[in-house]
């Protein structure tokens, strides 16, 4: 088997693993994918982000073959494979809702894969092989359930299992955490990062969670009607977003809007009600369109004597490392603060209806334009 | 109310109708068929086995009935089961609804216009005829076992379609693409996907149809023109001919038992296969 001890960062010079080139998809009138294009290099962990309906789903349809193409290619090591069948293909997928199959058991199901092989491989390697498999997503001994006797959690494993029997060179997840509760999730997610670790699979995953995408990707593809409008690191992502809708999208932002005023270098400012706002350029932006100022809640300094602006605090909402206050500036309006516990230390915790005053670096602002 | 006596009375009327049309009749039936024929027919108490003596009179009704069943039973479903295949995986589901309705079109009439309708096709102004133009002389189709079993899988057919498709049109189709996603090519997921899901289908299918097809007595009657007859035909003649209830009684008690054994037989057997192949319930 391919696996590393350690963990390998996707080398630039590799030939990447799969590729989309202008793929689209079209149902009818609907364009479900717009002209994607991306390399996945081998090895990574890439994540397709985007809210209900963006098209994750049929991106990774058109990847493990369930979907062709309409226009654009598709290809997998280099070589075209629009209309190769999914039973043809070296990838392998762990369904939405598991589709486990309910009338073999759990043993079965896993074997599933291994028994499509031809010629066939021996009975005993496929024992041993489910053996090995069932260790490795951790469910020793659970051969002969019934897959309705299984949890929710204990089902995803064996879809987990099922889907890396083969050893594909592409594992690919659809939403594999949505149905389970969120302690559970967090376990599966570290597990999964470390199995892909340990493996040296691909693996893309498909979710509508952005917690999970940032903490467990490589690079995050973040889609929108179908489109991708942003492909990074999730920190490149936060901290760099290219749009109003990313950093809407990764994280939670505020964003005050005005007309650009001036452009100087890297830095620009925007007039604000409150008189003109300075902030990095996010994005191509030209004098005189309007624009947002986006600043990160974790990004404002809330102080009870002095800064910038002046607030009343509104609601307050413990979060247990972070207490996220609401405030209020008659001219700028709503917008959140997150403070942490160690600066709540120092300067005492604000009660809903207290004056404030709120402030923030122009580092710390990004221009994005107002789409 | 204690729950346990508004169970009691939700039940009795259920109770009762059970009560009085089928443990009534049987216990009828059951003390008929030992007693003896009167003198212008009818009944006459007794307690006598000559009549279960004398089923071997009536053996070649069981043998037809017992042979032609099972077969009938199964060319049903082998016709049945790509159809529903078709109507539930293939079909243009805006049209689906209209062609399921076509599949029981057949039930509009009575079974007795569409058993003439197929006296004529099968009679010998009928396909015969036309195998004559062609060639093929004094072939005869009507009042052969082969009519009667047209006539099986016209008037069944539907009663196998419905719970196949049924099962057909549930199956989740995420499963056939996993089976795919794993490597195996689209007849090898019918094999080990689709076909043991669709298996509680026909299971009932199977069931349904040949449970009916034991009491049948109109098809043979007409397509097998009392050449081919089964065990119903034998108990319209006794009652309603001969008048020989008691010896009817016993044929009818035969029968039931006849049926008892199979179906016990075939549920067992189905149960037992289901179990060892951890499936889903297959009833
Ligand atoms: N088989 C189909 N026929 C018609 N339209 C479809 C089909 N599959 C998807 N679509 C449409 O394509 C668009 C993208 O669907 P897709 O399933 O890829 O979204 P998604 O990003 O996975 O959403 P979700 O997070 O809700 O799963 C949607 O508007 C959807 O309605
Ligand atoms: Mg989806």
């Amino acid at each position: 088997m391919h696996s590393t001890a350690y963990p390998q960062a996707p080398a630039s010079d590799q030939n990447p693993i799969a590729e989309f080139r202008a793929a689209s998809k079209h149902y009818g009138e609907v364009v479900a994918a717009d002209a994607i294009s991306l390399s996945i290099m081998p090895g990574e962990f890439l994540s397709f982000l985007g809210p209900s309906g963006c098209g994750k789903t049929t991106a990774l349809r058109m990847l493990a073959g369930f979907e062709a193409p309409t226009s654009g290619e598709m290809l997998l090591d280099g070589v075209r494979v629009n209309d190769l069948p999914p039973h043809k293909r070296p990838v392998n997928m762990v369904f939405q809702h598991y589709a486990l199959f309910p009338h073999m058991n759990v043993a079965d199901n896993i074997s599933y894969g291994l028994r499509q092989q031809r010629p066939k491989p021996a009975a005993a390697f496929v024992a041993q092989k489910v053996a090995e498999t069932l260790e490795r997503v951790r469910l020793p001994g659970f051969d002969t359930r019934r897959i309705w006797e299984m949890s929710g959690g204990q089902q995803q494993r064996v879809a987990l299992a099922r889907a890396l029997i083969n050893q594909p060179k592409i594992l690919l997840l659809d939403e594999p955490m949505a149905a389970l509760d969120r302690k559970l999730r967090r376990e599966m997610q570290i597990e999964l990062q470390s199995l892909q670790r340990a493996l040296g699979i691909t693996f893309v995953l498909v979710t509508h969670d952005q917690e999970e995408a940032l903490s467990m990707s490589d690079r995050i593809c973040i889609m929108r009607a179908g489109r991708i409008v942003q492909i990074g690191a999730p920190r490149d992502l936060y901290d760099a977003p290219n749009s109003r809708y990313v950093a809407d999208f990764v994280g939670k932002s505020n964003f005050f809007e005005g007309t650009l005023s001036s452009v100087s270098g890297l830095m620009g400012a925007v007039d604000l009600p409150t008189g003109p706002g300075r902030g990095r350029l996010g994005q191509d932006v030209a004098v005189g369109r309007k624009v947002s100022l986006s600043v990160r809640p974790e990004q404002i300094y809330l102080s009870p004597t002095g800064g910038a602006f002046a607030v009343q605090v509104r609601n307050r909402i413990f979060l247990g490392e972070h207490t996220e206050y609401l405030v209020n500036n008659p001219s700028l309006g709503d917008f959140l603060v997150l403070v942490s516990r160690q600066t709540e230390a120092t300067l005492g915790a604000f009660d809903p209806g207290q004056d404030a005053f709120a402030d923030w670096t122009p580092e710390a602002a990004l221009i994005l334009n107002n789409d | 109310m204690r729950p346990k006596l508004i169970n009691r009375l939700l039940l009795a009327p259920a109770g009762i109708w059970f009560l009085a049309m089928l443990v009534l009749p049987l216990a009828v039936v059951l003390v008929f068929s030992f007693g003896e024929r009167g003198q212008s027919g009818g009944y006459v108490p007794a307690f006598t086995f000559a009549q279960y003596l004398n089923l071997p009179a009536r053996w070649k009704a069981f043998e037809n009935t017992l042979t032609l069943a099972p077969v009938g039973t199964l060319i049903v479903l082998l016709i049945a089961y790509p159809l529903a295949y078709f109507l539930a995986l293939r079909a243009n589901p805006k049209w689906r609804t209209l062609l399921l309705i076509l599949v029981i079109v057949p039930f509009w009439t009575s079974i007795l216009i569409r058993s003439y309708a197929w006296i004529f096709i099968l009679g010998g102004r009928g396909i015969p005829a036309l195998l004559d133009m062609l060639g093929l002389h004094n072939l005869r189709l009507i009042n052969t076992p082969f009519a009667v079993l047209v006539g099986i899988v016209y008037g069944y057919l539907p009663l196998m379609v419905f719970p196949i498709f049924v099962s057909l049109e549930r199956l989740d189709k995420r499963l056939l693409e996993a089976s795919a996603d794993l490597g195996s090519p689209p007849w090898r997921s019918f094999l080990q996907i689709t076909l043991p899901l669709s298996l509680p289908g026909m299971a009932t299918g199977c069931m349904l149809v040949f449970i009916l097809l034991m009491g049948e007595f109109l098809i043979p009657a007409m397509l097998g023109g009392g050449k081919v007859f089964f065990v119903g035909n034998a108990l319209v003649d006794l009652f309603l001919q001969s008048r020989n209830w008691a010896f009817g009684s016993a044929v009818a008690v035969a029968l039931v038992v006849v049926m008892l054994v199979t179906v016990t037989i075939y549920m067992r057997a189905m149960t037992r296969w289901g179990n060892g192949r951890d499936d889903v319930s297959l009833m």
